[in-house]
């Protein structure tokens, strides 16, 4: 059997009155895609952010390889394997793509502390950084200030910044959300080329995305995980037709 | 900077390349034959002001590092300017008295010696004060900074031993080999000296991976944690490093103005530096050079002309602002582009 990587149990965070995480458990297996599909306001993004160490949960713990996380930084969490995408995109905005992605490239290698040698001219670190970039189909890009790019490219260059950690979990945060059809293509083919090399946790509105690539999928409402299933399961249950899919086509 | 090295400019980047090259020539040569212009001109007050301008060139850039490069909005820089000062004049003042400081450190009178007990007592009081303000950002960051350094001012205007509000006086410049450092010529190339080496210095800082992280810090810290770079020892690392460049500034002023005095780390030579920093152009190797130059020679130009320089300063400093958006250095560069 599969052993679980992520371990969420009883994660409770509120803004105020609003619990956007209600007392929520989930595990997600080595080397699943677990998708994490909710209406609006369900609480999602929050979720990565506790589970990333960017905002504090009130109450819960999350377990990472067997390792309770609570308590690291973020740094420290991408340092043991975790990353993430965002959905607003948190880039660097004077630089390349390419130094996006170098960057990344030069933090998985261990400190930055060398004062001297020209970090542009790195071979290993620039090379690595462009492999990562031809992945999602930006080398062309590479040269290119972010500040730049479209709104699609520089979606798809922070899935780039995050395979570059070579992280053992990804969180995805709406990858797809403002890509083009060619983009999202491109980007779902990636995916799938990835589920067998890491595991993922997405967080993704396109549910035709999620069916097609998901190997277990989660629903979300209001902060609460209400079931945890195959896309089989999901598109069957009750509770899941009545709270959220019932809204929207299936 | 870094952007000039993209593809993004390739098109103009070789004449780009050689118009650096021949304003880097030309501004060498400038630097070098300005003595003897001076004395052509019969008018040997401007090697000092040279000096002066060369000794304020390295301090502003030393701000430049987290200013422009990492974005840490400093106010207290002078406070590593004065206390590298002091560190010359303390350590002079124990020379000529023959007792040692703190009764086991002797002085000294060696340039060299009192050069690196600058950059040392500079870097250590810049790791501690910035190792409480940079658990703030922001707003909060920019009154600390400023409140640390007015304590380390008014530190040095009760310390009635070493002169307190008159400051010392360092009666002959230190012993660097055995050049004449009491001709102003001399001590001018040696400014230029070292000047030259912190600018070739800071050139490859800027460029290794610590540079890149600096520059990362300042355009989006919550990348850089989500790379897993803890960006706090960044900036105190920077931090200090900025610190220890003010300190060697401030020595070469102790010496070259033979006095030290408490108004070397007043606040508004902290202003002064953040106003070279964003005149000349912030996260640019020369910019801080270029304001030094300009606001040195403005003041002198205006107070030659007027008591109440101050007020035709500050319009020409707003139309500077208004009219280059990244400092005068941009005004040389493709029309679009970021801050680098």
């Amino acid at each position: 059997m599969t052993e679980t990587l992520l371990r969420i149990a009883n994660l409770t965070k509120r803004f105020g009155s609003l619990a956007a995480s209600d007392g929520l458990s989930l595990d997600v297996l080595d080397g699943e895609l677990h998708a994490v599909i909710g209406p609006n306001g369900a609480g999602k993004t929050t979720l990565i952010s506790q589970l990333f160490g960017e905002i504090v949960p009130d109450d819960g713990a999350i377990w990472f390889a067997g390792r309770n996380i609570n308590a690291l930084s973020t740094a420290e969490r991408v340092r043991i394997g975790l990353a993430r995408s965002f959905q607003i995109t948190q880039l660097l905005l004077d630089y390349t793509a390419l130094d996006n992605v170098a960057l990344a490239v030069q933090a998985h290698r261990g400190h930055s502390f060398r004062f001297w040698a020209n970090a542009r001219r790195d071979r290993p670190v620039r090379e690595r950084a462009l492999e990562t970039l031809a992945r999602i189909g930006l080398e062309r890009r590479a040269d290119t200030a972010v500040s730049e790019m479209s709104h699609g490219e520089q979606k798809q260059l922070e899935l780039a910044i995050a395979l570059a950690t070579r992280p053992r979990l990804l969180l995805l945060d709406e990858p797809m959300a403002g890509l083009g059809p060619a983009e999202c293509a491109t980007t779902v083919e990636l995916l799938r080329g990835l589920k067998s090399e890491t595991t993922i946790l997405l967080v993704e509105h396109d549910m035709e995305v999620v069916f097609a690539l998901a190997d277990r999928i989660s629903v979300l409402v209001n902060g609460r995980c209400v079931i945890t299933g195959t896309a089989e399961d999901v598109r069957n249950d009750e509770t899941v037709r009545t709270a959220y899919l019932g809204e929207g086509d299936l | 900077m870094f952007k000039a090295d993209t593809a993004a400019v390739a098109k103009s980047a070789p004449r780009r390349a050689m118009l650096r090259v021949a304003g880097l020539v030309a501004l060498a040569l400038f630097a070098l034959l300005l003595p003897r212009v001076a004395t052509a001109l019969g008018n040997p007050a401007l090697i000092s002001l040279a000096t002066r301008m060369v000794i304020y060139a390295i301090a502003a850039a030393s701000l430049n590092l987290i200013l422009g490069y990492g974005g840490m909005v400093s106010f207290g820089h002078a406070a590593y300017f004065g206390v590298g000062g002091y560190a010359v004049g303390i350590l002079y003042y124990h020379f000529s008295a023959g007792e040692p400081f703190l009764g086991f450190i002797p002085g000294t009178n060696q340039f060299l010696v009192a050069l690196a007990a600058a950059i040392l007592t500079s870097a250590l009081f810049a790791l501690v004060l910035g190792a409480l303000s940079l658990r703030t950002a922001g707003l909060q960051f920019i009154m600390i900074t400023l409140a640390f350094a007015q304590m380390v001012f008014f530190l040095f205007v009760s310390l009635k031993y070493y002169g307190g509000d008159d400051g010392l006086i360092v009666r002959r410049r230190d012993v660097l080999f055995n050049l004449n450092m009491a001709d102003d010529t001399t001590y001018y190339f040696v400014c230029l000296a070292v000047a030259v080496v912190y600018h070739v210095v800071f050139w490859r800082l800027v460029g290794s991976q610590f540079g890149l992280v600096l520059g990362g810090i300042r355009q989006n810290e919550r990348r850089l944690a989500a790379i897993g770079i803890s960006t706090y020892r960044y900036k105190l690392v920077a931090f200090v490093i900025a610190g220890a460049g003010a300190g060697l500034a401030g020595a070469l002023m102790a010496n070259f103005a033979k006095f030290v005095s408490p108004d070397m780390l007043n606040w508004s030579r902290s202003g002064e530096l953040m106003i070279m920093v964003i005149l000349g152009g912030g996260a640019t190797l020369l910019g801080p050079a270029v304001g030094a130059v300009l606001l040195i020679g403005l003041e002198t130009v205006l107070t030659g002309w007027t008591e109440h320089w101050q007020f035709y300063l500050g319009p020409i400093l707003i139309l500077i602002a208004l009219f280059t958006r990244d400092g005068i250095l941009s005004l040389f560069k493709d029309g679009s582009g970021g801050r680098d």
